[in-house]
């Protein structure tokens, strides 16, 4: 059985409808993409799993129990973590107290302080800037701390939203390499469901790939496939 | 130089009071971004409650030569009290209005206002006579030390410890506590904070909870120290609050050090200036360093000196 099932999702914004019946699949273990151009409704598919966005129909399947009502903060506890997109950090607070925010629902301290040693190998440029105000952080670096952050909860699903979005195309490369090592750890096989408008390293870093558009899944396959089909690339994800 | 002394102690004195209601003012801004009209109207719950429960043992015969702990009694009741009014305040009339327009919000909090002020007046409440504080501290006009020529009383220092004690608590509570990160977390972005596990309905309704029992505490300075309890709905508890709200804009609204800081800062200008210039033009002050500060520092004296990126 899939970790996450969503069926005939919708969300409205007011009077406007942003997903038209939204069905997708992500299984244990595997790096799920999630396509589209601007506006295709990737954010608020993020949006509406985490709690942030309350569906107008459908259902999100979470481990077999529903997610749909529950707010955010309980959605975190269930094992969901939401790295939205843009900066998503506090930058009002240290780095240090972004990261204990991180593990705020946590009570297991020793399996916290595991993780942060993890999450430090991973992102070694923030142990160095644990007392500093984040908000002074460069934006790749701010990057790295919103997904530290979100690692911490120990997600079993983590959803990126657009991780490579304005990064420089080596800090782009780093970005894409992490996403694998987060998913390939043998202690916490975590899930992850990868937003992209770069359908390119996202194909070449996921196993299943979506593609949305205008709100509806117009076609979903094994990343391979979708990244060696012309007329998908043509159509959907502005690769000529 | 006595005088110039005197001024101050009594510019201390209404500082501890602008200090402790002003960081409700900042408090609420900063995790809901409104400013709670209804605020100084918990300071005149609190200080007409101290009133009741001090009369109440007085006619008990309890408080002849009131030991130390009938005070703290009052005190604390009076907090308890006020923080459950501020909860309810939050719980009834702003969480629904959470995801409407910051105008509507504004509208509820007057309304609120003019409810706590109204019902106030009904006789089984506090009604519409002014009343006379009772003392609550045994031999509290009792100079404990003279300085300069100015006694400071055994009150003066008991307020000024009691003002002080709270505002190092809240700093720590704040700045050191895992609730106070979680507040800190969702006066920056609430869906954020919510994304990391924060439970944002608890944490906002800890901060009306918080606030609204400093500011019983201001009350219940109010009430000790200058003994007369204007009627509810009175102009002066009005323009207590407002010169509260001002100490938390000149601080940095939003700024938990600041509004403290803006409170002394205030009390003292009007202190002094009454003193020195003229009283008649005390409220006068306190509004043109508003306007100064809204000119030359708009985040207020310890306001972000950037402005966010958005
Ligand atoms: N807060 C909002 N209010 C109204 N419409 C919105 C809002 N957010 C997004 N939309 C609309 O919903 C659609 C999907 O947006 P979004 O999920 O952000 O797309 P993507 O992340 O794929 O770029 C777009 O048409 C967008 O204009
Ligand atoms: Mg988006």
């Amino acid at each position: 059985m899939a970790l996450l099932t969503i069926r005939n999702l919708c969300v409205h914004y007011g009077a406007i409808q942003a997903l038209h019946g939204v069905d997708l699949e992500v299984q244990e273990g595997q790096i799920v993409a999630l396509l589209g151009s601007n506006g295709a409704g990737k954010t608020t598919t993020l949006r509406a799993i985490s709690g942030l966005l309350k569906p107008s129909a459908g259902d999100i399947v979470f481990d077999g129990q529903s997610m749909v009502g529950l707010p955010p903060e309980l959605i975190v506890k269930r094992g969901i973590a939401h790295v939205p997109e843009g900066r998503g950090i506090f930058s009002n607070l240290t780095v240090e107290e972004n990261l204990r925010l991180g593990a705020y629902i946590r009570t297991d301290t020793a399996a916290v302080a595991a993780d942060r040693e993890w999450v430090f190998e991973l992102f070694p440029r923030l142990q160095e800037r644990l007392g500093q105000n984040a908000g002074t952080l460069s934006g790749g670096e701010q990057r790295m701390l919103s997904m530290a952050r979100a690692l911490l909860s120990r997600p079993r699903l983590l959803l990126l939203d657009e991780p490579s979005l304005g990064l420089a195309p080596q800090l782009v490369q780093a970005i894409f390499a992490t996403i694998r090592r987060i998913s390939q750890d043998p202690a916490r096989r975590t899930t992850i469901l990868l937003v992209e408008q770069n359908a390119h390293m996202a194909l070449a870093t996921a196993a299943y790939g979506y593609i949305l558009a205008t709100g509806q899944i117009k076609t979903h396959a094994p990343a391979g496939e979708l990244a060696n089909s012309d007329e998908v690339r043509k159509a959907y994800l502005g690769v000529v | 130089m006595n005088d110039l002394f005197q001024t101050f102690v009594a510019g201390l004195r209404l500082g501890c009071i602008y200090g402790l209601v002003a960081l409700g003012y900042t408090m609420v801004y900063g995790v809901l971004r409104f400013i709670n009209f209804a605020h100084g109207d918990i300071v005149m719950v609190g200080a007409w409650l101290c009133f009741i429960v001090a009369r109440a043992m007085h006619w008990t015969g309890f408080t002849a030569h009131p030991p130390l702990y009938a005070a703290a009694f009052v005190l604390l009741i009076s907090m308890t009290a006020c923080a459950l009014l501020g909860w309810l305040t939050e719980r009834l009339a702003y969480r629904p209005l959470r995801r409407a327009p910051r105008l509507n919000v504004l509208i509820a909090a007057i309304g609120v206002s003019l409810f706590i002020e109204n019902a106030g007046q009904l006789r089984f409440l506090f009604g519409t006579e002014p009343q006379a504080m009772p003392s609550l501290l045994p031999r509290a006009q009792t100079a404990l030390i003279t300085l300069l020529g100015v006694r400071i009383t055994v009150l003066d220092v008991v307020i000024g410890l009691l003002a002080v004690g709270l505002m190092i608590a809240l700093d720590i509570l704040v700045f050191r506590t895992r609730l106070g990160l979680a507040m800190r977390a969702v006066a920056f972005d609430d869906a954020a904070a919510a994304l990391t596990g924060v439970p944002v309905n608890r944490v906002v309704g800890m901060t009306f909870i918080i606030g609204s029992a400093l500011a019983a505490a201001g009350g219940f300075i109010f009430a000790t120290e200058y003994h007369n309890l204007q009627q509810p709905a009175e102009m002066s508890w009005i323009l207590l609050g407002l010169k509260a709200f001002v100490a938390a804009v000149v601080g940095g609204i939003g700024n938990i050090r600041g509004a403290m800081v803006g409170g002394l800062l205030l009390a003292l200008l009007e202190q002094f200036g009454g003193r020195y210039v003229s009283n008649d033009l005390r409220d006068v002050y306190v509004f043109a360093i508003l306007i100064l500060v809204l000119l030359v520092k708009p985040g207020g004296i310890m306001g972000a000196q950037v402005t966010e990126k958005v």
